[in-house]
């Protein structure tokens, strides 16, 4: 099952390795991994999309605590959380194509942040389910590239990862 | 006054109270070596290999309750000690490494000698630091010793470049350490603790199942406490050897892949199991689905949460450094109402001194042949089983373990988790010099005592009389035993050829060699040996090369489908 994995660790060289380097050593899974640093500039605050069995991904939880540079540890997916990823898509966009994929950016609430005369760059924010939505929306072929932020999580109302 | 970073570390290990530092000299750590110079309370032992500086600090700290000091220099110092440092991160060995770098200027230019050396240790060390400035030295060693000998111990490594180790800056040792993202469980819930008093009580078919962990906490008078208490039976893991005396009526013998009869099936077929500081690891529990085929409650007692349902699922958790909870659990059972029940339990010991009645350590005895079990048994009864044994890794040291009856924790020293070949005679020099009055024996075979060989010029550098058993097979003999049991007996590259003259090599060393070829020899050659207590003796045991460990549960299988001598 797909899991978010919320953390907040010490903002030093190497701790990100520490975490990615666990994932790989012990044949976890990521999804995808996001990390900057927090409104306290001593604190990274990652997340993490794994997947795995209840007992996997206990152990996951276990060992990204075990870290010594690891602050807190939290599994979202264990209550109401929120998802968000920002994709940037650059689409082949002439002729009647050009009017095409301006209505499905409004559809999906994105925004066109250039423009060339062959080309648009749409800005897309959602969970990931959205942006994949978008992605088979539109016309695969006129899709030249996309770059993907991977997803980051907090937890609904009270549920808050602090020191 | 100021001092150099190279000053501040060696200060610093003297705060410490670090009395040995085990090391090797290069280019990235001259400073320090300078410092260590102009000193002479932290005494350095110069071995002839990198590796070898690991595992004696390793059986230096596995012997007392100390952190062990290692110093290595840069690049191939380092990848040197990497076998080292892995070994003591599976055992959960406290030590400090420091380590030598080329200068901060030159990281990442590739620069002569430099390696990654945090990114290269990374996944064998508790925690390891690259030192940037002279200032955070100090601070750095400090965390470093409190992370090595706190929660569940381990190796922590200090990586400092050469240009860091000459700069300038005031010393003064933190007094404490905190650290915020590190926080050990000491204590454990008294819920929890109430609830596995319960579970123990009603106990039909209990079990005691104690690893490594109840050595690392000096726990073992607790731990004795506790199995005289409810009266029953008790089993160790191979790195828990010592933690519960091996000749008190309650212990079944260590468990296992090599494991008693007894123990094995004890496993299986117990109702309620305690685990304490022990794994469940697979040369333990063998089959995991095997072994949950059986129901049982388990309670498991850990300072690392996540050994707890790693490979093995349990009931009732408590984490929490072994000695408090023992504490804990014993506390409560003397105040409880209810009294362990010895009748309840009388059918359980019936059946287990029916298990116990297979004998399952019992070897074909012979008048020509020297059988290594029997080199073991002699070695037990000449030092009265109150010796240092280290071992290397193959069939001797499950024949150590098997035959020498540890009664006292700290003197079974071996390489659990990793199974590093290699090991025996290094941590042996650890452990003489923590020790120097005491019997210290490493019991090795040809194959693993040519991997560390060098070290017997330590041995002459610093007089460590150490006994060194060699039970010379002419095989690499677990290898050739499962290539026997698995491969159709083709004994792929596992026979030892154009071995050297032993005799002759410890004598070049300016060792005392001994050759013994007869059963009859045996007793007296080692009385010999033990009775030269200043000098080094090498034995090279000629022993039976057929010879196979038993009982054996095989790679794969579940603990009562264990293997007997009589079986084959």
């Amino acid at each position: 099952m797909r899991h978010i994995i919320s953390l907040l660790m010490e903002n030093e060289a190497g701790a990100l390795s520490r975490v990615s380097g666990l994932f790989s050593a012990r044949g976890y899974n990521i999804e995808s991994l996001t990390v900057a640093p927090t409104e306290n500039a001593t604190l990274s605050r990652m997340t993490i999309v794994t997947s795995g069995s209840d007992e996997v991904i206990e152990q996951i939880y276990k060992q990204l605590n075990k870290l010594i540079e690891v602050v807190a540890v939290m599994d979202l997916s264990e209550g109401g959380h929120l998802e968000r990823e920002l994709m940037l898509v650059k689409v082949r966009a002439e002729g009647a194509v050009r009017e095409e994929m301006k209505r499905m950016t409004d559809i999906f609430r994105g925004c066109i942040i250039d423009v060339s005369d062959k080309t648009y760059t749409i800005e897309l924010t959602g969970a990931c389910q959205k942006l994949e939505s978008f992605l088979q929306a539109i016309d695969r072929s006129l899709i030249l590239e996309t770059v993907r932020t991977g997803a980051s999580g907090i937890g609904r109302g009270d549920r808050i990862l602090k020191l | 006054m100021e001092l150099t970073g190279a000053e501040i570390t060696i200060r610093c290990l003297q705060e410490e109270d670090a009395e040995y530092v085990f090391g090797y000299p290069g280019g990235a750590v001259l400073h320090i070596y300078d410092a260590l110079f102009t000193q002479d309370q932290v005494k350095h032992i110069l071995v002839r290999h990198e590796q070898a500086a690991i595992h004696a600090a390793d059986g230096y700290a596995r012997s007392t309750d100390k952190v062990g000091v290692a110093l290595v220099t840069s690049g191939p110092g380092v990848t040197n000690a990497v076998t080292g440092i892995a070994t003591a991160y599976m055992d959960s060995i406290p030590m400090v490494i420091i380590s030598g770098q080329v200068p901060t200027y030159a990281i990442g230019e590739d620069a002569f000698q430099e390696v990654d050396t945090v990114g290269i240790t990374r996944p064998c060390v508790k925690h390891n630091f690259l030192v940037k400035d002279v200032k955070e030295i100090a601070s750095t060693i400090k965390k470093a010793f409190y992370l090595a000998k706190s929660g569940r111990p381990g190796p922590v490594l200090v990586d400092i470049p050469k240009d860091i180790s000459c700069q300038k800056t005031e010393f003064s040792y933190p007094a404490s350490v905190s650290i915020r993202s590190y926080n050990p469980a000491q204590h454990s819930d008294l819920e929890q603790i109430k609830s596995a008093v319960q579970l123990l009580l009603a106990a039909k078919r209990p079990m005691i199942y104690a690893g490594g962990g109840v050595i690392l906490a000096d726990a073992s008078k607790q731990l004795t406490e506790l199995v005289h208490l409810l009266g029953f039976p008790c089993t160790n893991t191979l790195m828990g050897l010592g933690g519960y005396p091996a000749t008190d009526k309650q212990f079944v013998g260590m468990l296992g892949m090599h494991g008693t009869y007894e123990a094995n099936m004890g496993m299986q077929y117990c109702d309620v199991l305690l685990a304490v500081g022990a794994r469940f690891d697979d040369r333990v529990v063998g089959n995991v689905k095997h072994f949950n085929q059986e129901k049982r409650k388990i309670i498991h007692i850990d300072i690392d949460p996540s050994s707890i349902s790693k490979r093995v699922k349990v009931d009732l958790p408590i984490v929490g450094d072994v000695a408090h909870v023992l504490n804990d659990l014993l506390a409560e059972l003397h105040g409880s109402q209810k009294k362990p029940d010895q009748q309840a339990i009388a059918p359980w010991w019936a059946q287990i001194k029916e298990w116990r009645g297979k004998n399952s350590l019992v070897y074909k005895k012979s008048d020509e042949i020297i059988k290594p079990q029997f080199v073991i048994e002699k070695l037990y009864e000449v030092t009265q089983g109150d010796a240092f044994i280290t071992s290397d890794v193959g069939q001797h040291q499950m024949w150590a373990a098997q035959y020498y009856k540890f009664d006292k924790p700290r003197r079974w020293i071996n390489s659990g988790g990793l199974g590093t070949m290699g090991f025996g005679l290094p941590a042996a020099m650890g452990v003489q010099l923590a020790h120097p009055d005491a019997h210290v024996a490493c019991v090795t075979g040809e194959g693993s005592i040519q991997m560390c060989i060098q070290e017997l010029s330590t041995c002459k550098q610093f007089q460590l009389p150490l006994k060194i058993i060699m039970l010379n097979n002419r095989y690499l003999g677990m290898v050739r035993q499962w290539q026997q049991f698995f491969h159709g007996n083709r004994y792929a590259e596992s026979y030892m050829d154009a071995l050297p003259d032993f005799v002759k090599l410890a004598e070049a060393y300016g060792h005392v060699g001994m050759r013994i070829e007869k059963p009859s020899d045996v007793e007296p050659a080692l009385k010999e040996a033990f009775g030269r207590k200043q000098q080094l003796v090498f034995m090279d045991f000629i022993t039976d090369q057929t010879e196979n460990v038993f009982p054996m549960v095989q790679g794969g299988k579940g603990l009562s489908e264990v293997i007997l001598a009589e079986d084959l």
